[in-house]
């Protein structure tokens, strides 16, 4: 068959890499990344509910230095599904389409990260009780 | 006269071709605003409680408050993920069987995670 002459859309390897691509596929990422992080979340109170040496073991890999960095990956990965998730539900209202927009919106998605994952640490280690 | 095929029906139940209309949409949505109330909430407190040991952990989970947010929260977590990862799926494996299996595979599993974890907390708050 005749190759078609029709132009064919970039392939992803030659397509040039924008802010508002690479947040798209980080947004799936960390989507999938979370969701694969339930299962420490369900490990950790199916634990406390079965007993205290259940839970020592639970313990001792989320409380290593090795668990709160999985824990400080986690959270930042959340709060920036949650910010990148906002800027999904104004753009399903019809606002903030534009590519100018769109740009300012993800820059402002991943300072929003950033500084609520920091406030979400200072607040757990400080005032409610962390160590 | 319309020149649409569809009947007037099928038009005003909106199904569409996957005979689910907007449900998956408007859940992952719905579950979504639900989620982001309800994380703030909950990440800051699993800094706090990441080193806790047990008799601290079952005190903080086993307050009302706390167990009925946890459970909503575990609710819209595990609906949420099924939803994003069936679209996941969908998007990326196109043989019919291992799709279908792949789908089935996760909701299986968000069922037994989440049903898991709403037991285990109510067993905290109620059962002792």
């Amino acid at each position: 068959m005749e190759p078609s002459k029709r132009p064919l859309s970039p392939h992803l390897q030659i397509y040039k890499p924008q802010i508002t691509s690479i947040l798209s596929i980080s947004h799936r990422i960390a989507g999938v990344a979370l969701a694969v992080g339930t299962l420490l979340l369900t490990w950790w109170i199916m634990a406390a509910a079965t007993g205290p040496a259940a839970f020592q073991t639970v313990r001792a890999v989320i409380g290593s230095p090795i668990g709160y960095l999985l824990l400080f990956g986690w959270s930042f990965a959340l709060f920036y599904h949650m910010a990148n998730g906002v800027r999904h539900l104004m753009w399903d209202t019809g606002h903030g389409l534009d590519i100018k927009q769109a740009e300012l919106a993800g820059k402002v998605v991943v300072g929003a990260a950033g500084v609520l994952t920091l406030i979400a640490w200072i607040a757990g280690l400080t005032v409610m009780g962390g160590r | 006269m319309s020149r649409n095929l569809r009947t007037t029906l099928g038009r005003v139940r909106g199904s569409g071709s996957a005979k689910e209309g907007v449900a998956h949409w408007w859940a992952q949505r719905m579950t979504a605003l639900a989620l982001a109330p309800l994380m703030l909430w909950f990440v800051a407190w699993i800094v706090a409680l990441a080193g806790a040991d047990r008799p601290a952990m079952v005190a903080w989970l086993g307050t009302p408050w706390n167990a009925t947010l946890m459970i909503l929260l575990i609710a819209a977590t595990f609906h949420h993920a099924q939803l994003g990862l069936q679209v996941v799926i969908e998007d990326y494996v196109h043989n019919e069987l291992a799709k279908t299996a792949g789908i089935a595979l996760v909701r299986g599993a968000a069922l037994l995670l989440g049903l898991g974890s709403a037991v285990a907390v109510l067993r905290i708050a109620v059962g002792g």
